[in-house]
């Protein structure tokens, strides 16, 4: 069987984050960037499947030619082969556009299953999958906590508020993953010697057949105008409790006086 | 004069209350426009919310009575959806932003030529144009956002965000439809749905209340401690990843970066540290108490009430104050 697992280069949330005034996107260059920490749990999933079922797996990235080394990061645990979507006309696209680049080269993929996160820890808008499925034609298996996969079925438990649904589909299909699904493991040092010859493909927009008029920043169909800092929070009580818990009283009445109580 | 869509999330045939929030960003942007607000309802229950409905705004209600709408994984909500946009012509949409829904939208803004704006928790009309509002990186940066020309234009309106109120409106004037799903729609199969709430306590992401547990309950019983807080105050019990992680509390109560974002009226951590990817997903919390038994731990900074001082001695006294109040 074949996998794709895309994966997306995130800011470190501890590290500091910027929008450029300019051109109102992630400045990604000069901070710290990181393999979004939910591809770990899609990208462990997918090693699972190459133990379990002998699965084939490549991992895809849209993203500039300095977002690579998230690329051989996701190699080092175990993974075939990479991909990798990179044209300035794709910069700055929105979660639409983007579905559209990483539904062109899944196009020019094999695959049985693709296996998403169900977000990425930066924009966050959990857009894509779904997108990506409806433009393949293909089910959105989303938010799975557990996945199994039968011949030709896969059944996932989908999580949500209440509790999860169990659904069923035929392959080929698009999943996502919650971090609840697996525990990753770390890269071994083989699988990070490994990665550093491991194939990767990289291919324009042209080479995909990706229409330009779709995608990038100037064909974003949502766009953001303006940004600010939010203002800085006035700072609280703090109070010492002495071992008594008296100050749970101060604390009653400061709920009180907020109407909490 | 348009038509301005509001997909209903509902359970257990009520309209949550982000729907109802989410009938109060329209009416607001209605207001500016003088379109009208119209609700679609998909799956059974429908007719009984007209009332409610139109109390908040609501002028129709599109309907869809059949329980395909969630026997099936998103498509036939995507196709309901997409007849009611093609017969009415309306050009926006709200939803709820939560995961589901999310997926309707992604998939129905495919379809119908539409811009995606997620998490808004502000939308307003500006020379002509629909703008959004939305918080991103923890609540770190507040950005606007507006559409290209042309576009329809979904908005997913974030938890507590806008204030549900009533119109003074009759009921909705109900318009069934009827749907007939494609083949696609019905390959994804919903085969059983389990619940795992806890009954009578509200939702993370819906609460007006958090409590929030971590790492320094030591162990899964103080979550005993953190549900009769929880009970006593009306609101939902939230968890760090240590705290889910450790196997202590479900994960899908787990509120941070790779967790549920949670932006309520008053979020009680306790016993957890505040590392910057927890505040992440609570730090736009309109109040914020912490109790802790460091005073150098992180979650001070952001805290309005804090105390230092050890949970089992704090929170025990805090409940039988707050009995005492509620008298
Ligand atoms: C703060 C902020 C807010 C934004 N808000 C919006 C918005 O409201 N609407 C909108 O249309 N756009 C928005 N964008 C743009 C959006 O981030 C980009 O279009 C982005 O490429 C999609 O990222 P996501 O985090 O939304 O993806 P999600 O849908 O949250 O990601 C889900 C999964 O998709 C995969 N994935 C995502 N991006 C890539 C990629 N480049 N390569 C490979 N796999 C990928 C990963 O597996 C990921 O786990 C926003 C951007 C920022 C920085
Ligand atoms: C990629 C990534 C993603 C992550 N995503 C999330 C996420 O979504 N959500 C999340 O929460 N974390 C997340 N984390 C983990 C995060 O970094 C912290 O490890 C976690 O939030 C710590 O949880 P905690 O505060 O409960 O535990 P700790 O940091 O161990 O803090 C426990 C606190 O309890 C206090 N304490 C102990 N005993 C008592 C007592 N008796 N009374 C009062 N106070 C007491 C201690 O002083 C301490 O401050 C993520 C980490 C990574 C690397």
């Amino acid at each position: 069987m074949k996998v794709i697992v895309p994966v997306k280069r995130v800011p470190d949330t501890a590290g500091e984050k910027n929008i450029d005034p300019n051109d109102k996107t992630v400045d990604r260059d000069g901070i710290e960037s990181v393999l979004c920490p939910i591809n770990e749990f899609s990208i462990e999933e997918a090693v699972r499947l190459k133990e379990s079922h002998g699965a084939e797996v490549k991992v895809l990235l849209m993203g500039p030619e300095s977002a690579q080394p998230i690329l051989r990061k996701a190699l080092s645990y175990g993974l075939d082969a990479a991909v990798q979507i990179t044209d300035d006309a794709l910069a700055g696209s929105d979660a639409i556009g983007t579905a559209r680049a990483i539904a062109k080269a899944l196009e020019g993929e094999e695959f049985d299953l693709v296996i998403f996160g169900n977000q990425a820890t930066d924009a966050r808008t959990c857009v894509v999958p779904a997108a990506v499925a409806e433009i393949l034609g293909l089910p959105s298996l989303t938010y799975a906590r557990h996945l199994e996969v039968d011949g030709d079925k896969v059944v996932v438990h989908r999580e949500h508020e209440e509790g999860y649904d169990v659904v069923e589909s035929t392959l080929p299909a698009i999943v996502s993953v919650v971090e609840a699904i697996n525990e990753p493991r770390y890269p071994s040092f083989k699988g990070i010697m490994a990665a550093k010859s491991k194939p990767l493909d990289v291919k324009s927009a042209a080479d995909l057949g990706v229409d330009t008029s779709q995608v990038g920043q100037a064909n974003a169909r949502a766009v953001l105008t303006e940004f600010e800092q939010r203002p800085p929070k006035e700072a609280g009580t703090i109070v010492e409790d002495d071992g008594s818990g008296s100050t749970a009283a101060q604390l009653a009445d400061w709920m009180q006086s907020k109407k909490f109580v | 004069m348009g038509e301005l869509l509001v997909l209903i999330d509902h359970a257990e045939g009520q309209p949550r209350k982000l729907s109802l929030q989410m009938l109060a960003a329209a009416n607001q942007v209605a207001g500016q426009t003088g379109d009208t607000v119209s609700a679609v309802w998909l799956g059974e229950g429908g007719a009984g919310a007209a009332e409610v409905l139109g109390r908040h705004g609501a002028t129709k209600l599109y309907s869809w009575n059949s329980s395909d709408a969630f026997g099936y994984v998103t498509l036939p909500q995507v196709e309901a959806l997409q007849q009611v946009i093609d017969t009415s012509g309306a050009q926006v949409l709200f939803f709820a932003s939560t995961n589901l829904v999310k997926d309707v939208a992604a998939r129905l803004a495919i379809r119908v030529e539409a811009g995606v704006i997620t998490d808004a928790t502000g939308v307003e009309v500006v020379d002509g144009k629909l703008q959004a509002t939305k918080e991103v990186f923890g609540g770190e940066l507040i950005t606007r956002c507006t559409f290209a020309d042309g576009v329809k234009q979904f908005v997913g309106i974030s938890n507590n965000a806008f204030v549900a109120e009533e119109t003074g409106g009759g009921a909705a004037e109900l318009v069934e439809i009827d749907v007939t799903l494609s083949e696609t729609a019905t390959k994804a199969k919903v085969t059983s749905v389990e619940k795992q709430v806890t009954a009578d306590r509200p939702d993370i992401a819906e609460a007006a209340i958090v409590v929030s547990g971590g790492r320094g309950l030591g162990s899964e019983d103080g979550f005993k401690l953190m549900e009769e807080l929880a009970d006593v105050l009306g609101a939902g019990v939230g968890a760090s990843r240590a705290a889910t992680d450790a196997g202590w509390y479900p994960h899908r109560y787990q509120i941070g970066q790779t967790g549920r974002t949670v932006s309520p009226m008053l979020y009680i951590g306790s016993g957890i540290s505040g590392a910057i990817q927890h505040r992440a997903g609570m730090q736009t919390s309109q109040n914020i108490i912490a109790i802790n038994k460091d005073g150098e731990a992180p979650i001070f900074q952001i805290a309005d009430f804090g105390i230092v001082g050890d949970l089992y001695t704090v929170v025990p006294k805090l409940i039988e104050e707050l009995k005492a109040r509620k008298g």
